[in-house]
């Protein structure tokens, strides 16, 4: 196997949160992550609300402090390099395109201000030039450059906010949730987009979306996360062949399949019960109070991650 | 009387605003039968929800019915009065929110909010009604009911309200339910106990309902008849296997190919080209005709009409009429063939 371009070893985000006066507690929101991903790779990441699949995005991208576990690319210690340097390689697209533009500036600003920032031009023509391909790269028109962000729909400003990650030639790219505000129609748009752009750009992603069927299409390997915890990581095709992990797999049959007959014939496993809250976490494995399988041994212990053959790891002791 | 209970012939709803009137709904018409499960799928500005607030007649200002008839039982609701629609309201049509964070009052308990509705709509005392309220809640799969109803909203989890909410709907058994996106905000695995809650529960109470969502997912799972809608225009309408297996409409195939799934991995996704439609400046013809593929020349200039094409399945497509035309044409020119 080729030396991946990113690996994470045993990432830990806790956030303190105040339980009374004088006192906190540690939300454990990554709990002990690892993973990692190769060049030119998609790796999906999919969980429900509050499994901290932002928050592993974000504290790769250093923004968010780790509490712990290390996180290297390309050979390097993220932690040794500035933050300068990094954003230079791993850049974010965000959920909301209506927030994370700034509505006080114009476009040909919000994609040039990286540009500015690390000091990716020559001469002023050389910047237009360059916000000009940019814009180009992602499907808008460059007579468009001198409008602010308010003037364009959801799937346009969405791809000023790609154009504006792309604008430093980044070769990680952490899409969060990148998708889920725009209608299909326009979301099959920015998907093919994201393709395309891996293909020229040789850019490798991590995928986090809580929408199964995207994640599928998109991404070369899928992990799982429940309550800060990766329970399963697998190729896309042999996870959804062959999910192992109880959650995986009521996980799995919960998606509603846009086919009339496949709906008819699909048993889905019903989950009992909530989410607990991540303050007050069950013993052992976080996900046997609705785990249909569970034994004594899930309340005494976390369940190790194991390599269960090709590739596909899981988090469970009675699969 | 008609066998449908609920009959929308031809609604308009218009938002009066500054910048002129954006015509949300712009001649719908549907049937629903009792027990039956519609869906309304479209995306974003479609006028699904502002249909289902012109049946409850809950538009908000500047938003008005200006056209149209809807039939409940064969009595016109738009001819009632604000007080008469109340009794129609939560008793014979009900509506579940998308966001039930926002639709239950923060300051009074869950069981305070379901009573009121009991006790407003049946002549139940308080302590009946409080009994009720209790058997609504299990019948939802809300745990430990007599402790649950004496909490407030904020104490209880997404799908937990969620489920609050549909027990409230259903406080009266209602002839319709009607549901505005209510596993939108959800995550799947909790999506799935509430798709399986209305389905079972439509079953056990028989009414119909009325399912308004983005997702073809959701729809593809608990529809019999689907309803397809575009910039405030019904697109093409029929039961769930006609719309998914043989659509009519250049939309709803582009929306059927725009859906990403395990099948078409590694293929490249086709999507609508374009934008959404601007409700403010709809061009003359198909709506959809600016990011059709296939658009002809009459597409731009004149609305298509409503085709019926077999069953119970109509759509609003010139393709339909070319193509009926065509044929017709072909059976004429051989009859004359013959004749010869």
């Amino acid at each position: 196997m080729k030396e991946p371009m990113l690996q994470v070893e045993h990432l830990k985000k806790y956030f303190p949160v105040k339980t009374g006066f004088l006192k906190s507690k540690p939300l454990k929101a990554v709990d002990d992550v690892s993973f990692d991903i190769g060049e030119k790779e998609t790796l999906g990441l999919v969980g429900e609300s509050g499994c901290g699949k932002t928050t592993v995005g974000r504290t790769l991208l250093q923004l968010y402090p780790p509490t712990s576990g290390k996180v290297t690319f390309r050979g390097q210690d993220v932690n040794s390099k500035s933050i300068h340097q990094l954003r230079k390689e791993m850049q974010m697209v965000f959920q909301d395109p209506y927030a994370s533009l700034n509505p006080r500036m114009t476009v040909a600003d919000i994609i040039g201000e990286p540009l500015d920032v690390h000091h990716l031009y020559k001469s002023k023509a050389d910047r237009q030039q360059k916000i000009n391909h940019l814009m180009d790269l992602v499907g808008l028109s460059s007579d468009h450059a001198t409008r602010y962000s308010h003037e364009f729909s959801g799937g346009q400003r969405q791809r000023i906010g790609i154009a504006r990650a792309l604008a430093v030639n980044p070769s990680f790219i952490v899409c969060d949730e990148s998708v889920s505000a725009l209608d299909v129609s326009i979301q099959a748009q920015i998907l093919n987009m994201f393709k395309d752009l891996q293909n020229e750009l040789n850019i490798s992603y991590l995928f986090i979306a809580h929408d199964i069927l995207v994640v599928t299409y998109m991404a070369d390997r899928i992990a799982v996360m429940y309550l800060g915890k990766i329970i399963e990581l697998a190729d896309t095709r042999e996870i959804n062949r062959n999910p192992i992990h109880p959650y995986t797999q009521s996980l799995f049959s919960a998606i509603p399949i846009p086919d009339p007959e496949t709906a008819r014939k699909n048993k889905r496993i019903i989950l009992q019960g909530d989410v607990p809250s991540p303050l007050n976490m069950p013993s052992g494995c976080s996900f046997r109070v609705r785990c249909p399988y569970a034994s004594e041994q899930c309340a005494k212990e976390a369940p190790p991650f194991t390599d269960r053959g090709d590739g596909h790891y899981v988090a469970c002791w009675n699969k | 009387m008609s066998e449908y209970l609920l009959e929308v012939k031809d609604l308009r709803t218009s938002f009066f605003t500054e910048a002129g009137e954006v015509k949300a709904v712009d001649g719908v018409s549907f049937t629903l039968k009792p027990g039956e499960v519609l869906g309304i799928v479209g995306e974003s500005g479609s006028g699904k929800s502002v249909t289902a607030y012109s049946i409850m007649q809950i538009l908000q200002y500047p938003g008005k019915v200006v056209g149209g008839e809807i039939l409940l039982n064969g009595q016109n609701l738009l001819d009632l009065s604000e007080k008469e629609m109340r009794s129609i309201r939560g008793d014979k049509i009900s509506l579940i929110f998308q966001d039930s964070m926002t639709s239950l009052n923060p300051v009074f308990t869950v069981g305070n909010q379901l009573v009121e509705a009991i006790l407003l709509h049946t002549d139940r005392t308080r302590e009946e009604a409080w009994a009720h309220a209790e058997k609504l809640l299990s019948l939802v799969g809300i745990n430990e009911p007599n402790r649950r109803i004496k909490q407030y909203p904020f104490e209880f989890s997404g799908g937990m309200r969620q489920r609050a909410m549909i027990a409230m709907a259903l406080a009266c058994e209602p002839d319709i339910l009607v549901a505005d996106e209510p596993t939108t905000a959800l995550d799947v695995t909790i999506q799935a106990q509430i798709l399986d809650l209305i389905q079972d529960l439509q079953k056990k109470l028989g009414m119909a309902v009325i399912m308004i969502t983005h997702d073809l997912g959701v729809i593809a799972q608990i529809c019999d008849d689907i309803i397809v809608m575009y910039a405030g225009h019904v697109c093409e309408r029929g039961t769930a296997d006609d719309i998914f297996y043989n659509p009519r409409h250049a939309y709803t195939r582009g929306l059927l190919q725009s859906i990403p799934t395990e099948a078409k991995t590694g293929e490249r996704l086709i999507p609508i080209s374009g934008q959404p439609a601007d409700l403010l400046h709809l061009p003359p013809g198909c709506p959809f005709a600016p990011r059709c593929t296939e658009a002809m020349q009459i597409c731009l200039s004149e609305r298509p009409e409503e085709v019926y094409l077999g069953g119970n399945h109509y759509a609003s497509c010139w393709l339909n009429i070319r193509d009926e035309l065509k044929a017709l044409k072909s059976t004429k020119a051989e009859a004359k063939g013959q004749d010869q």
